[in-house]
């Protein structure tokens, strides 16, 4: 695999070879000493042109557990404020010796746009409304290990709720979820549900609660209130939210996830500290796992060799 | 590859366990700290069968298996995949681990696992046990326990398992 920008492109072959990988990622992780070898020489660049503290620090930690070296670029400081176009930016970077970049972008398409401008593999960190597939990944690996599924998510019942149509996250995990076997449901009023889609949807979150594995809830953005997509947050919070009647409700084994950062009071309207299924910190843990993955799997695992072959 | 022979018989290999077995409670005057790690994955059977063996003889000593996969010098240069997940449940520090892999060739894998045994703890001792030493060293690596010497040339492959060795 040379680049890694979405879960289509990357297909159910490497997706499930990125989770095994990820198991000896997270391995490594759990050693006194968690750092290998393994990308000695190699240089990763963090290229974020949208905010975002957690992906960008897992990216770098997940770099560096390799022994890559890495570069952030931080657009707030760079040329790109006076006027440097994308292309200049990506070649000059380039220019400096990167074997990886890794791209968010406010724009759908970015990261294959980049593509064609370096001979560095890209991996997408965000592209617009349109996919973020390691965010994906690190859900199925959290699935994956929480629930025991090593195998498929066939059977899998899972809820996504939310602003389904303004997120990324969204739309690569139906991608991720479906590819691996489970049943997807989305769950959001009609005003943040996409124009299409080939999952089920329900607009009523208490039709559905009891007989879920998994609640995977969005972020709510403030913004939406301003844009009238919703009557209120406090409305948003009653049909749609976590509360603490609703977590009971959920099935003993169900987890509880969220890709952050989380809005307590509005989506999460209780204390998910006190939910017994709640994996939202081992998604922040297993995010560095496969990332190592996905580096190692474009710039050491040679698998490149095998396809040029 | 038409040319397939077998050089030991299971048999053979099982002698050669229950020596190795002997020569490593001999060696180490007891069984005090002894650990045994297999390489993944050609290594993991034979560490196993030697973990079996030993607790035969004396006593369970403890038994983990390594992928170096990540410590490897030609990560890169040729596909790697990793095999199982490393399993070391035990304290490495101030232990004598003895490394088992099938087939010693090249000593890279050897070294590669040594890297990694280091970011699991400082070991007193690290000795090396392998089933078949086929020679073509490029590192300066040997063996402590040897099941077999194999003199080979490098065009041909050497297969071995509980079954037996086969060259071709």
């Amino acid at each position: 695999m040379k680049h890694f920008r979405s879960i289509d492109e990357a297909g159910p072959q490497a997706i499930r070879r990125l989770l095994d990988l990820a198991d000896h990622m997270a391995e490594v992780n759990r050693r006194p000493n968690p750092k290998v070898p393994a990308l000695r020489g190699k240089t990763v660049c963090n290229v974020f042109f949208e905010d975002s503290t957690r992906t960008r620090l897992s990216f770098e930690t997940a770099a560096k557990r390799l022994s890559a070296d890495t570069m952030n670029f931080a657009v707030s400081s760079s040329s790109v404020n006076k006027g440097e176009s994308l292309r200049d930016t990506i070649e000059t970077i380039a220019a400096m010796g990167v074997d990886a970049f890794v791209i968010r972008h406010k724009s759908s398409g970015v990261p294959w746009q980049v593509a064609q401008w370096t001979d560095a593999s890209v991996i997408n960190a965000g592209d617009g409304w349109h996919s973020h597939p390691t965010q994906a990944l690190l859900d199925c690996y959290t699935i994956r290990t929480s629930l025991g599924r090593s195998e498929s998510f066939e059977g899998l019942r899972i809820a996504i709720v939310g602003d389904i149509k303004h997120s990324r996250v969204a739309r690569s995990d139906v991608r991720a979820f479906t590819m691996l076997g489970a049943d997807v449901t989305l769950v959001a009023p009609r005003t943040l549900l996409p124009p299409v889609t080939d999952v089920p949807v329900v607009t009523t979150l208490d039709d559905i609660i009891e007989d879920l594995d998994v609640i995977y809830l969005l972020r709510m953005q403030h913004e939406r209130m301003t844009e009238s997509l919703v009557p209120s947050l406090r409305e948003y919070t009653t049909r749609f939210g976590l509360t603490a009647e609703r977590a009971a409700r959920l099935p003993e084994h169900a987890l509880i996830m969220h890709p952050g950062p989380m809005n307590r009071g509005v989506e999460m309207a209780v204390d998910p500290s006190e939910l017994p299924g709640s994996v939202i910190t081992q998604q922040v843990t297993n995010g560095i796992a496969v990332r190592m993955a996905v580096l190692f799997d474009l710039l050491g695992s040679g698998s490149n060799l095998e396809e040029n072959e | 590859m038409t040319d397939s022979k077998q050089v030991l018989g299971p048999d053979d290999v099982r002698r050669a366990v229950t020596r190795m077995a002997h020569e490593i409670i001999e060696r180490n005057h007891g069984l005090e700290g002894v650990a045994l790690i297999g390489l993944q994955r050609g290594g993991v059977w034979l560490a196993e069968s030697l973990g079996v063996e030993i607790a035969r003889i004396d006593h369970e000593i403890p038994v983990g298996s390594i992928d170096a996969s990540l410590y490897r010098d030609d990560i890169g240069l040729r596909p790697v995949s990793p095999a199982s997940v490393s399993e070391v449940n035990f304290a490495i520090d101030g232990s004598t681990v003895v490394l088992v892999d099938d087939v010693l060739y090249t000593g890279r894998t050897v070294k590669a696992a040594l890297d990694a045994i280091t970011d699991y703890g400082r070991p007193a001792a690290v000795q090396l046990a392998v089933l078949v030493d086929r020679g073509h060293r490029e590192l300066p690596i040997r063996p402590d326990y040897v099941g077999k010497n194999l003199p080979t040339s490098a065009t041909e492959e050497v297969v071995a398992t509980v079954d037996g060795v086969v060259i071709s």
